[in-house]
This record gives C-alpha cells, sequence and structure tokens, in this order.
C-alpha cells in the first residue's frame, strides 16, 4: 500500500481533490446529485477525450497543438454522415470517423518525422489546416446525430445497483480505458514512453523511434476525432469553429502528472484533471459568479498550472 | 583461463576517414573465447572512432571485420547486436521513466537470466517494478551490464563502465567480467584504470594515431611499456614555441582562487591558486570531472561545497553573467556552444559589449568596428568569408571565441582544450596569445587534452583524475611522459607509496 | 555534417545558399508576379486606388507580423498579439468618450502593457514555452475582454477621430496609415541592427548558451521582449480599429495567423537567430495581394486556412533543410 502511494501519489492526490471538490459542490448547491453528476461527466467528455489525445502525445516527448481542430473535423464529419447515411449507417460513419481522425494524426506524425521541424511547429500548422478542413465540411453549424447514438451518453447506466453512474462516464471507460489498457499491455505503448523519455537510450534498446511517434500521434488524432463525435452528440449538430480544448487539454495534462518534457504520467490522472477543472467551473457558476468571470478564472488556473509545470521542468533539468 | 582455438573477433587494417582527417589507419585487434583484451590509446588515437565501427555505428572505409569466423560488415546497432556483439556504455542505455520488467520486455531480454545475472553481480534487493530512474548510477551499471550478459552475447565491449562507480561493486563488477570469461566468452574492454586492466585482462592492445602500435600480454610492470606506446616518438620541433623563461617577478598576486570546491558528485575537494601572470595547466583524462571544475568557476553549475575568491574574496557565481562580472570568462571546448554560428564573425565578437542589459541601447557602431578590428588583426583571423562565423575553418573559429574577450579585455580566462582539432599554426598562435597575455599581467587557466601542449603554454600544471587534484607539477618537469603517467594516477600512488608505506 | 561541408558547392546548392542568404529579392519577384496574375485574372484591377488599399491593409498585418518577428528571433512566438490588439482596440474605443482622444489612446496601452508582463513572466521566469504562455495569455485576455465589455456596454463607444483620419484618410492618394508605419519600421529596423538589445535577440535565439557566456541573463531579454512585442501588438489594434473603423470582441483576429505566416515568408527562422523585418513587410504586401488573388478565385474561408497552414509548415521545412546543408 505504501509503495503504491509513493508511486501513484499524484494521482491519489487528485482523486482525494476531486472527492473534496464533490463535497463542496454538495455544500454549495446541496440539491447536487446524480443528475448533477450526470451533466458535469457529459460536459466533461469531449474535454477528457482531447485530453487524453493531448497526453498520449505529449509523453510521446511531441505535442498536439492541432487537437482542437481535428476534434472539428471530426465533430462535423460525424454530423455529415450520420445525417446522410441516416441510422442505418451509424456504425460505419462511426468507423469512417475514427479512421479519418487516425489518419489526421498520422499526417502530423510523419509531417514531424519527415520534416524535422520541431513538433510545436508543425502541430500549430496543422491546427490552421484541420481547421480549414472543418470548415470545408461544414461551413457554419450542421448535420444531426443518430438519436439512439445521443442517447447513449445521456442518463444513467440502467443496470441494477448501477444507476447512479453517468452512461457518459461508463463510455469514457470503455473507449478511453480500453485504448490506454491495450496500449500499456502492448510494446507500442512502451515504446512511447521510451521514446519520450529518452530518445537515444530508446534507439539503443531497439526501439524503431520515428513509427513509433508516427503510431503516438495517429492515436491522437483517433481520440481527438472521437471527443469531436462527442461533442456532435452532446450538442446534436456539427461545429466547424474549433472550441477551447487546446489550452484546456494541455492544463489537464499538465495537472494529471503528464510532464511536458515526455515520458512520464498517465491517463487516469490527467482524466481525473478534466474533471476537477469541470467541476471548479461548475463551483464558480452556481456561486453565480459571472460566465465570462469564470472563463477568466478557468484560463488564470490554466496558465498558473503551466508555468509551475514549467518551473517544475527547470529544476528538474538544473538538477 | 587461456586463450585457445581460432579468434572469435578479428579486426584487422580498419581504416576510416572523416574528410581530410584520418582517424583511423591500420587498427588491429583479435579476441579469443576465454579472453580479456584491454582497448588502450591516448586521446585522439581513434579510441571511439574504432568502438563505434565494431559496434556498427559507423562504418569503416578500409579492412576487415570478421566475427565467429565470417566477415561482418554491421550496419547499425541492432545489426551487431544480432550477430552476437553486445556493448555497454558509460552512460546507461536505460528508459528512466519506465520500470526494470519494462526495460526488459523493451530489449527483449529474458527475465529469469537477467535476475541470475543481477544476483550475480551484487544486487540483491532490486524489484522487478523499481523506476529507473529512482535507481542510483551504481545499479544502473549493474542492470546494463547483466541485460547484456542475460543475452548471451559472444562479444561483449565494456566501455569504461567502472566509471563513478564505488570500490566494492567495482570489484563485484570486475570478477563478474572475469567469471565471464573463464566461462569462455570474449571479452573488449576499456578503461583508464590500469589497475583494473592489471587485475582482469589477459592482454592488451594499445593505439596510437589510428594504428595499433602494439600488443602485450598483461603483466605487472605493464603500465611504463603502454605509456612508451601510447606516447610514441612525437616531438613535433614546429610546435615549439619561442618563450623567455618564467619570470618570478611577473607573477603577481592570487587572483582566482579555489577552496575544497565540490560539484555535482564529479568534483571533489579541489583548492589551488591562480596568479596574475600565470598560466596554470589542468591535465586529466576525458571524464575526470574538468568539464564540472570548469562550469562552476564559469557560473553555469552551483558547487555543493568550497568557495571560490577572486583577488581573496569570496564570490557566489550564481549564473555565468556574475562570472563575467567578476572578470572570469571562458572559451568552451565544444567551439558550437560558444559562438552563434548563424551569426557573423563581428556580431560573435561583439557579443559581450551588448549583452549586458545596460548595454542594450544604441551600439556605437564605429567603435565596435575597430574594437572587432582589432581583436580580428591581433588574432589573424582569416575573415574573407565575413559572413556566419560557420563558415569559418575550426582553427579561425576558435580565434573568434578567444577574440571575443581580446576585445573586451581579459583578467582570468579559462580555455577549456582550445585547440582540439585545429591546425599547427593557429595552434601556435594560441599558445603565444597566451604567453602574450599572462605577460600582460591576465591570469589563465588552461586545461588540454594535449599533453605536449603544457610544455609549449604553461608555468605551472595540476593533474586532476577521479575528481581529485592528485598532483602538481612544475614547468621543468611538465614533460609528456610524465603528464601521461600523472593523467593515469600513477605519480600519485608512487608518491603514497614513497611517503606512506615504509615498504 | 562534416562531410556535407566538404564536397564542393554544386550550382542549385549555390543558389539555394543565396536564396537564404538574401530571401529580399526572391520575395519581390514573388510578389511582382502575384500582382501580374492579378492584373492578368482580372485586367485593371490593378491600379492606383488598389494599390493604396492594398497597402493600407497590409500595414497593420506587416505590424503585427513585428510582434512575430522580433519573438521569433529568440525562437518565441507571439500568439497573444491578436488578443492584444483587439483587446486595445476595443478599450480604447469605449475610453475616448470619456477621456478624450489622447488619454484615451494613453490609457488603453495599459492592458496590453499587462499581457506584456505577464507573457514576460511565464516565459522568462517560468520557462513555459512561449507558444503555450501567449496562447494562454491571449485567452486570459479575451475573457477579461468579455467581462470588461458588459460593464462598459451601455456607455457608448466611439473610435478617436485621430486614429480614423490614420486609418481611413489619404493625403494625396498616399494612404495616412503610412505615417505611423514609416517611423515604426525605421524603429523596428534601428532595434534589430543598431541597438544591443537587438543584437541579443538574435544571439539568444542563434545559441542562447553563447549568449549566456558572453554575460547575458537571458529572462531580462525575454521580459523587455515580450513587454515591447505587446505595445506593438497594441498600437497595431489602435490602427486597425481605425481602419475598420468600429470595434468588436474579435477584431484582429483574422490577423493573427497571416502575421505568422508572413514573418515565416519573409525569411525569418521560427527556431531564432536569422531574419530581418524587411522581408517580414514583403511578406505581409504578398499575403495581402494572395488574400485579394483567393477572393477573386472565391476560394473559401476553410482553404485559405488550409493554405495558410500549409505555406507555413512547407516554408519551415525548407529552412530547416537548408539550415542543416549550410
Amino acid at each position: 500500500m505504501r509503495r503504491f502511494l509513493a508511486r501513484h501519489y499524484w494521482v491519489t492526490g487528485l482523486a482525494v481533490l476531486f472527492v473534496l471538490m464533490l463535497g463542496l459542490t454538495r455544500i454549495i448547491q446541496p440539491g447536487f446529485g446524480i443528475s448533477g453528476l450526470e451533466s458535469v461527466t457529459r460536459a466533461a467528455l469531449p474535454y477528457a477525450f482531447a485530453t487524453a489525445a493531448m497526453s498520449i502525445t505529449i509523453i510521446a516527448g511531441g505535442i498536439e497543438l492541432s487537437v482542437a481542430s481535428m476534434m472539428a473535423v471530426g465533430g462535423t464529419l460525424s454530423a455529415v454522415l450520420m445525417a446522410k447515411w441516416g441510422v442505418a449507417g451509424t456504425v460505419p460513419a462511426l468507423l469512417v470517423v475514427m479512421l479519418a481522425g487516425a489518419a489526421m494524426g498520422a499526417v502530423n506524425g510523419v509531417a514531424v518525422v519527415l520534416s524535422r521541424v520541431p513538433d510545436i511547429v508543425v502541430t500549430l500548422a496543422m491546427m490552421y489546416v484541420w481547421g480549414g478542413v472543418a470548415l470545408l465540411i461544414l461551413n457554419g453549424p450542421g448535420g444531426t446525430a443518430t438519436p439512439w447514438l445521443r442517447e447513449l451518453i445521456l442518463g444513467q447506466v440502467p443496470l441494477p445497483g448501477l444507476r447512479w453512474l453517468p452512461q457518459a462516464a461508463l463510455v469514457m471507460a470503455v473507449v478511453i480505458g480500453g485504448i490506454w489498457w491495450s496500449l500499456r499491455r502492448s510494446k507500442l505503448g512502451l515504446s512511447i514512453y521510451a521514446i519520450g523519455s529518452d530518445q537515444t537510450a530508446a534507439f539503443r534498446s531497439g526501439v524503431a523511434v520515428g513509427p513509433t511517434r508516427v503510431a503516438a500521434y495517429a492515436i491522437g488524432g483517433m481520440l481527438a476525432a472521437l471527443g469531436g463525435l462527442s461533442l456532435t452528440l452532446s450538442t446534436g449538430v456539427g461545429e466547424p469553429i474549433p472550441g477551447p480544448y487546446l489550452m484546456a487539454s494541455v492544463a489537464a495534462a499538465v495537472l494529471g502528472g503528464v510532464a511536458l518534457t515526455g515520458g512520464i504520467g498517465g491517463i487516469l490522472g490527467p482524466v481525473i484533471a478534466v474533471f476537477i477543472l469541470r467541476l471548479a467551473r461548475l463551483d464558480l457558476t452556481l456561486m453565480s459568479v459571472d460566465p465570462n468571470v469564470t472563463t477568466i478564472v478557468e484560463g488564470t488556473i490554466m496558465a498558473v498550472v503551466v508555468m509551475i509545470g514549467g518551473l517544475v521542468a527547470l529544476r528538474e533539468k538544473r538538477r | 583461463m587461456a586463450a585457445t582455438g581460432d579468434p572469435i573477433l578479428k579486426a584487422e587494417g580498419i581504416a576510416k576517414s572523416f574528410g581530410a582527417v584520418r582517424a583511423l589507419r591500420d587498427a588491429r585487434l583479435t579476441l579469443h573465447r576465454g579472453e580479456i583484451v584491454a582497448l588502450m590509446g591516448a586521446n585522439g588515437a581513434g579510441k571511439s572512432t574504432f568502438v563505434k565501427i565494431l559496434t556498427g555505428a559507423l562504418r569503416h572505409d578500409g579492412g576487415e571485420i570478421t566475427l565467429n569466423g565470417r566477415p561482418c560488415r554491421f550496419a547499425s546497432p541492432a545489426a551487431a547486436r544480432r550477430a552476437g556483439l553486445i556493448p555497454v556504455y558509460q552512460e546507461p542505455a536505460l528508459i528512466p521513466d519506465l520500470d526494470v520488467a519494462m526495460n526488459l520486455r523493451l530489449g527483449g531480454t529474458p527475465v529469469e537470466a537477467f535476475l541470475a545475472r543481477v544476483r550475480e553481480l551484487g544486487v540483491d534487493d532490486l524489484r522487478l517494478d523499481d523506476m529507473i530512474r529512482a535507481l542510483p548510477l551504481a545499479t544502473l551499471r549493474i542492470l546494463d551490464i547483466a541485460r547484456a550478459l542475460a543475452a548471451e552475447p559472444d562479444v561483449l565491449l565494456l566501455d569504461e563502465v567502472t566509471a563513478a562507480l564505488p570500490t566494492d561493486l567495482v570489484k563485484r563488477v570486475l570478477a563478474a567480467v572475469r567469471a565471464e570469461a573463464d566461462r569462455g566468452r570474449a571479452i573488449i574492454y576499456i578503461s583508464h584504470r590500469f589497475s583494473e586492466i592489471a587485475d582482469i585482462c589477459d592482454r592488451a592492445t594499445v593505439l596510437r594515431d589510428g594504428a595499433k602500435v602494439g600488443d602485450l600480454a598483461v603483466e605487472p610492470g605493464i603500465e611504463e611499456e603502454v605509456v612508451e606506446l601510447m606516447l610514441g616518438q612525437k616531438l613535433d620541433a614546429a610546435t615549439q614555441v619561442a618563450r623567455a623563461p618564467v619570470q618570478a617577478g611577473t607573477i603577481g598576486p592570487p587572483q582566482l582562487e579555489l577552496r575544497g570546491l565540490s560539484v555535482a558528485g564529479r568534483v571533489e575537494n579541489v583548492s589551488f591558486t591562480l596568479r596574475a601572470g600565470e598560466v596554470l595547466g589542468v591535465v586529466g583524462l576525458e571524464g575526470q570531472g574538468q568539464d564540472e571544475l570548469f562550469d562552476a568557476i564559469a557560473g553555469f553549475r552551483r558547487p555543493d561545497a568550497g568557495q571560490v575568491l577572486i583577488d581573496g574574496a569570496p564570490v557566489r557565481l550564481r549564473d555565468p553573467a556574475d562570472a563575467i562580472a567578476a572578470g572570469i570568462t571562458l572559451v568552451p571546448g565544444n567551439r558550437a556552444e560558444a559562438l552563434a554560428m548563424i551569426r557573423s564573425v563581428r556580431d560573435n565578437i561583439a557579443l559581450p559589449g551588448v549583452a549586458r542589459a545596460r548595454n542594450w541601447g544604441a551600439i556605437p557602431m564605429r567603435a565596435e568596428a575597430a574594437r572587432v578590428q582589432a581583436a580580428v588583426e591581433r588574432l589573424q583571423i582569416d575573415t574573407r568569408a565575413m559572413g556566419e562565423v560557420r563558415r569559418l575553418s575550426g582553427g579561425n573559429q576558435q580565434k573568434v571565441t578567444i577574440g571575443r574577450w581580446i576585445a573586451h579585455g581579459v583578467r582570468t580566462l579559462l580555455l577549456f582544450d582550445p585547440t582540439r582539432g585545429i591546425d599547427v599554426r593557429t595552434k601556435r598562435q594560441i599558445y603565444q596569445l597566451c604567453r602574450d597575455l599572462a605577460a600582460q599581467g591576465a591570469a589563465i587557466l588552461y586545461y588540454t587534452s594535449e599533453l605536449a601542449e603544457v610544455e609549449q603554454a604553461c608555468d605551472r600544471t595540476i593533474v586532476i583524475f577521479g575528481g581529485r587534484l592528485v598532483d602538481e607539477i612544475p614547468a621543468g618537469e611538465a614533460d609528456e611522459a610524465h603528464l601521461l603517467r600523472a593523467a593515469y594516477g600513477l605519480t600519485a600512488r608512487d608518491r603514497e607509496t614513497a611517503a606512506g608505506a615504509p615498504a | 555534417m562534416s562531410d556535407a561541408s566538404l564536397q564542393p558547392d554544386g550550382p542549385g546548392r549555390r543558389a539555394l545558399l543565396w536564396l537564404r542568404e538574401t530571401p529580399i529579392i526572391a520575395l519581390i519577384v514573388l510578389l511582382v508576379a502575384l500582382v501580374a496574375l492579378l492584373e492578368y485574372l482580372s485586367p485593371g484591377i490593378v491600379n492606383e486606388r488598389w494599390i493604396g488599399n492594398t497597402v493600407k491593409f497590409a500595414i497593420p498585418l506587416a505590424m503585427l507580423a513585428a510582434c512575430q518577428t522580433l519573438t521569433m528571433y529568440t525562437g518565441g512566438i507571439d500568439l497573444s498579439a491578436a488578443a492584444v490588439a483587439t483587446i486595445t482596440g476595443f478599450v480604447m474605443a469605449t475610453l475616448v468618450p470619456h477621456f478624450g482622444q489622447g488619454w484615451g489612446i494613453f490609457i488603453a496601452l495599459v492592458p496590453a502593457v499587462l499581457i506584456g508582463l505577464l507573457n514576460g513572466f511565464g516565459v522568462a521566469i517560468c520557462r513555459v514555452h512561449p507558444l503555450i504562455m501567449t496562447l494562454g495569455s491571449g485567452l486570459i485576455g479575451i475573457g477579461c475582454l468579455q467581462v470588461y465589455q458588459r460593464y462598459t456596454i451601455a456607455t457608448g463607444s466611439e473610435v478617436a477621430p485621430v486614429l480614423e483620419w490614420l486609418g481611413t484618410g489619404r493625403t494625396r492618394s498616399v494612404p495616412n496609415a503610412l505615417f505611423l508605419f514609416v517611423p515604426f519600421a525605421a524603429f523596428v529596423f534601428f532595434v534589430q541592427n543598431r541597438t544591443g538589445f537587438g543584437r541579443m535577440l538574435y544571439a539568444a535565439g542563434a545559441n542562447e548558451r553563447a549568449a549566456r557566456l558572453s554575460g547575458l541573463r537571458p529572462w531580462q531579454l525575454y521580459f523587455a521582449l515580450y513587454v515591447l512585442v505587446a505595445l506593438i501588438a497594441g498600437v497595431t489594434g489602435l490602427l486597425y480599429a481605425g481602419i475598420i473603423r468600429t470595434t468588436s470582441l474579435s477584431l484582429a483576429d483574422p490577423l493573427l495567423l497571416p502575421s505568422v505566416a508572413a514573418a515565416v515568408i519573409g525569411g525569418t527562422s521560427i527556431f531564432g537567430g536569422r531574419g530581418s523585418y524587411a522581408g517580414t513587410i514583403v511578406g505581409a504586401l504578398i499575403l495581402t495581394v494572395l488574400g485579394t488573388l483567393l477572393t477573386l478565385l472565391q476560394m473559401p474561408e476553410g482553404a485559405r486556412r488550409i493554405i495558410f497552414g500549409g505555406i507555413i509548415l512547407l516554408v519551415t521545412a525548407i529552412y530547416v533543410r537548408l539550415t542543416d546543408n549550410g
């Protein structure tokens, strides 16, 4: 137990903070219960996907600035396809969206590897490219979402004993958790950590650095596209303008224990961090703070988190 | 166990050139099963190039390598590994943010064999879920060696694996290496420590100027012979600088003084005094702490303990800017660190004049041009290509880094291997420049990897070995052979023996 | 690396080297070619009035691109520039009815300086990557502006007449904006070529360790730099508000990516140490003409973004190749 805590103290701390935040919310709004948890989870879903995509690229030693744009592509593409193919074509549409996401990520990764331009510059340029693609798919909000798919992230799990658990949380656990779990067990997952941690040592240990990097970006792209899909599902239409997911995902990743220098962190911490940041926003709203002020507070929290992350990295380097 | 049968690894006539520089001309090595061969050579003998070729990190231009009787040409480190030749380097090739088990899975190492090796090497408390980052360097070395052994290589190449290991672990590692050889494995062993070589090696192959110059059985008293082989006959009359003998009167008061300086475990309790008008030489083998020592004096690293004094007063050097304000300026060994390569010669030389915030205003262009011109003329920098500094030759680049301080005044100058990889004429100019600057009252600390330079440039020489000052040699005695023995820690042992043991 | 330097220069390589050393000539050729293409596609479009308009719209772009150029000299970038410009323009318009032109404009620059200080703190002290830091500070700034807007919505707003005169007026068919831009460009040239500050920007970008070895304390440089570029962005916002003659919460947003593109196309290396503001000015003109061309071809907004992003990626990749082999 002590050993577990020593190794996972950050995630444990976040989980405790999350529970405290739940309690705080309850104090501010005594009516906060199962339905409140459900709406928080549903709002957190796209953020969780964005954060997972960001985390995996940062762990691989890169960064994915085009995450919000790829989400916009995933969202518009899914809305358009579901509108066009109808209920019967929903599953093929899902597959196409996932493939398109993986392809976008792979393009980013290949561009990073081949151009030898730093990740941060490549994905900055791709942020505009994918944003443009989303605008070409839909010039304004449009398309539709298949109802049964929408219901998948609505309400609670209709199973005895789990009626408190939001469906969205289950989706999150199955999709993100599933991808992450299979990754952690595969050699690819190890290689991703290895190239982010120490590229030379990874090369000497026989890791194919370039392909691993492309794979990390491809998985990130797929997660981002799924995030866009989840956004379409919760609003019912595809939105071509990228949302505020870039800064939010970087902040949640850093707060969740992912080191900007690469190689360190997991997925559980960042996802809990997403919930903490969402709850913070909810609490401010419940305290009837001006929503614009809430945005500022949120932005400031994120900036402070990133700055502290920078200072920590600096201290590590000096050591 | 004695070597038997046909050699398992044989390298003959290996040659390698980098552009016009011939790093290797005729390197040779033979290795039998059950044998440990020490590969030796002074700095620049071509040792590291040879190692890179053997392990597949570089391709050779000429010559032949045969492994197990088959000719080989390794395309990559992975190919060499598959053929049965596994290297272990000074820097462990383990991923810091993964645990032990994950590292093993990454390289496809069998866990049971690995754990057996680890226990044999004397690490009992290893857990497979220990994070690499949390383990001490000594353990990592052991793990790296155990991982290599678990793959059952035909040939194991150990490159300075005992550096910075505590004595008891060194003994364990040496014993394990010897035991491996006795079981029939062939091992190439590279080390700066004669005592280790005497303990475990069967033969020593010596390289000089890119060619094998000797191959001798290891036996007591071999040190002198090896040193002679490494030196050869390289008295180069062209590099002699006409210099006046040091006159006591020209040496001034203490300018830079170190008291018990310790840095990051690499420099321990170093004290010396550098006087105005003096050129103090520093010699040491690679990686003996000289990099950290110079970095600490220049303000790039904070010492763990000890004091730096300027003109007798202690100073705190928290940043290079502090050191420069105190008159200490560093010319680093790697020119790529010192120069803004894509900027012009003028920009680079004029840099210290505008670096401080108070000089960020309008540049007095005429005065700056005159100042740069004076430095260029004094150092005879060839600026026909007045464009980017990286278009200059190595020698001219080095002159630019030194010229930067000539143009802005020199008080205490730290030169770290300033003649590395530059032509003889420029070398001579740099020695002469040191003498001239010292004559004008500057204090110069001069690390060099070329021992022959010491006689040319330095008044006095200190020797660093394993992070400690082990010897101080006055100008008259600083011939190359003496310095090399000192750099290998041999003279210090002599003195200890002479002073300590009555026998 | 060392092997490449020993190979003789072929004519193709020499041409590439020349292109890198003097990108400005190639850029001017490209600009002229674009104008010629425009005239070919729509004969008679290129006239005195068109040139005046192109220059007028290229000026705020070139000024905002100065923020990118100066930060790129150190290997940085300023993605908060558009937000700062928007905030300054907006705040100015709300203050002018109360405080008059002079004070209104002066006070409007205060938030710009504050954001500059925040960026400076994040980049110089915390060593956050400038891209992330400025992205975040821009978002915070816009958030603050939204709050500010709620409290000033009733007070009315008015763009200072002097700015409208600068932005839209002409003196003998020369856009008045040039009266601001020419001294501004002269100032930037002076800073980059003739001051110690400018010299250190290049040096820190080319090799920060070398700059430290010469006595630079990098945090001082970055702090000063990010405050300076925030001020420049603020002034750009004032001028842009004058050109558009109204303000909004997304006034300067459309200029952000083009400002990065203008600097990159102009030959300023995104890795630091190389470039000149002259190239950026031509880059801004090229982008403005290109914009006209794309409008003429009825290119949708999405395709434009793809083209801009693609240009940045392509040009940086080419510069990486050139620098590696040089």
